[in-house]
């Protein structure tokens, strides 16, 4: 019986473990890794767009890496994120609902954020809980907001997260792209447009 | 211009919450002339903060965030304390110190700017409360005037610990009591402005926050000066309502009796010689650039007539 530790989506309760304390490491350039196994990246292209097809309200959440028009690199990002995001909403079924929610940065927000319209590394469970997300995909977060985002919404919520890192990956998600470039979100959208159709959707 | 980066990606552009598209639409970034008159007409660059009702901190944040020259190439230092909980609602860069130690991140800064981003203007402002600048800080303070450090301190003075529960500090007036301080101020309030003066400040300022237009000038001042010739200090008397037992109305009432001529806030200013040419030239140049700005809207207005 492996003893592998595997992350899962919660609710794992309160602090969940770090999954590189428990072993997780990151893919090496071309991987990616499932729920903390090393896969080919095309595998985990699969899965990814499994999750989005088959969850009723699948989420991207762009942060300002992407939001924001700094360089050109950016602004191809967004223009794919956007893409992808029609992508999906074109291939789900009426009685799922798409989002793409921001999270435009990282401070916190008092009284508190509204969570209809966007997502707090600080509270993210609250947009999770209030939009009923079930599945959803960071990209264009900073490395330790979003690896707190990952563990808080594992510790308190049953959403399948999903990573578009740009630089090494997230141990915490449990799918994990690495080195993110638009023509890598581009491919992610031609797996749900290739995967439309054949993914049964959620039960009511 | 770094003010150029600060656009939203078109394809987010409409998810984006309706106050960082006011930010990018209707702020002041790079507005030339700008001032504590475009509150009201612009995107501020202060959301909801969380200070308590009527606290004339709060005004005072506005009136200096509307008046910086150079917001988008301006980094703010801030420290333990009531500013410590708006800055993160600022729509400038900021530096969060340890408590006391800003005016050294402040010179580390400064300096470090310089060399990263040669012959462009960076502007470094410090704005703390007067436990971190008078007595925890006091040794960080002096030793960044001594050094003729090239940016602004700004001390929000409400003369004790608000937010903790009222303990005495250093600019604490003589005979006060505070709800922890049962025995009262036992010695005079620190002359920090005479300090200052006597320490290399070249442009020293003391007083209060009632008069916006007043704040604007004094903040431009002393940004222009700590940019061109050395460091600045402003000390803004803004008190704490809640510590001294005043309702959130009585706020600007306190300013206004605590500013009169022989009140401990009485408007004081030094400024040095090298300062004052600083100045007096500046004032000629916008004096120059609002004749030149009227006599454009005058031409308009006539071509639009024909």
């Amino acid at each position: 019986m492996s003893t592998m530790y595997e992350v899962l989506p919660g609710p794992e309760h309160f602090l969940p473990p770090a999954a590189a304390s428990m072993g997780v490491r990151l893919p090496d350039p071309g991987q990616a890794h499932i729920h903390g196994k090393i896969v080919n990246e095309d595998e985990a292209m699969e899965v990814a767009a499994r999750q989005f097809l088959s969850a009723k309200v699948p989420t991207i959440f762009p942060g300002p890496l992407v939001l924001w028009a700094w360089n050109e690199k950016a602004a191809k990002k967004a223009t794919a994120i956007r893409h992808l995001y029609e992508t999906i909403k074109e291939s789900v079924t009426p009685s799922q609902q798409a989002m793409l929610i921001p999270m435009p940065d990282y401070r916190p927000k008092y009284p508190k954020i509204n969570p209809e319209i966007e997502i707090n590394p600080n509270h993210p469970n609250l947009t999770i809980w209030h939009n009923k997300i079930d599945a959803c995909m960071f990209v264009g977060v900073h490395c330790h907001q979003a690896n707190l985002s990952l563990k808080i919404i594992r510790g308190g919520t049953y959403c399948y997260t999903m990573a578009m890192c740009a630089q090494a990956g997230h141990e915490d998600a449990m799918v994990s792209f690495r080195d993110a470039t638009a023509d890598k979100i581009m491919r992610l959208a031609d797996w749900v447009k290739k995967l439309k159709g054949s993914v049964a959707p959620p039960k009511d | 211009m770094s003010k150029e980066r600060i656009k939203i990606a078109p394809e987010m552009f409409d998810i984006m919450p309706s106050e960082y598209q006011d930010l990018v639409d209707r702020a002041t970034y790079g507005k030339e002339g700008r001032g504590w008159k475009d509150i009201g007409t612009s995107k501020e660059l202060i959301e909801e903060h969380s200070l308590c009702a009527g606290c004339p901190e709060s005004m005072a944040f506005r009136y200096i965030l509307a008046s910086l020259p150079a917001p988008e190439d301006t980094v703010m230092v801030g420290s333990t304390g009531c500013t410590s909980l708006v800055f993160p609602h600022v729509g400038v860069h900021n530096i969060h110190s340890l408590f006391g130690n800003q005016n050294a991140i402040a010179s580390g800064l400064k300096r470090a700017l310089s060399v990263r981003f040669p012959g462009q203007v960076k502007d470094v402002v410090v704005l703390a409360g007067d436990g971190a600048t008078v007595d925890i800080g006091l040794d960080m303070t002096l030793q960044a005037w001594f050094r003729q450090e090239k940016f602004t301190t700004i001390c929000f003075d409400n003369e004790l610990y608000a937010n903790t529960g009222g303990q005495e500090s250093g600019l604490m007036q003589k005979g006060f009591v505070a709800k922890m301080a049962p025995v009262g101020k036992t010695f005079e309030k620190v002359k920090l402005p005479e300090i200052a003066r006597e320490s290399g400040c070249h442009y020293v300022v003391n007083c209060t926050v009632s008069k916006p237009n007043l704040v604007e000038k004094v903040i431009k001042n002393a940004i222009h000066v700590a940019r061109e010739i050395g460091p600045t200090y402003l000390q803004l008397y803004t008190p704490c309502i809640l510590e001294i037992g005043k309702n959130s109305m009585e706020g600007l009432q306190e300013m206004r009796d605590s500013e009169k001529p022989t009140e401990r806030f009485a408007y004081k200013e030094y400024v040095s010689d090298e300062a004052k040419e600083l100045l007096t030239e500046l004032a000629a140049k916008e004096k120059e650039r609002k004749a030149a700005a009227k006599k454009q809207l005058a031409e308009k207005q006539l071509a639009g007539k024909a």
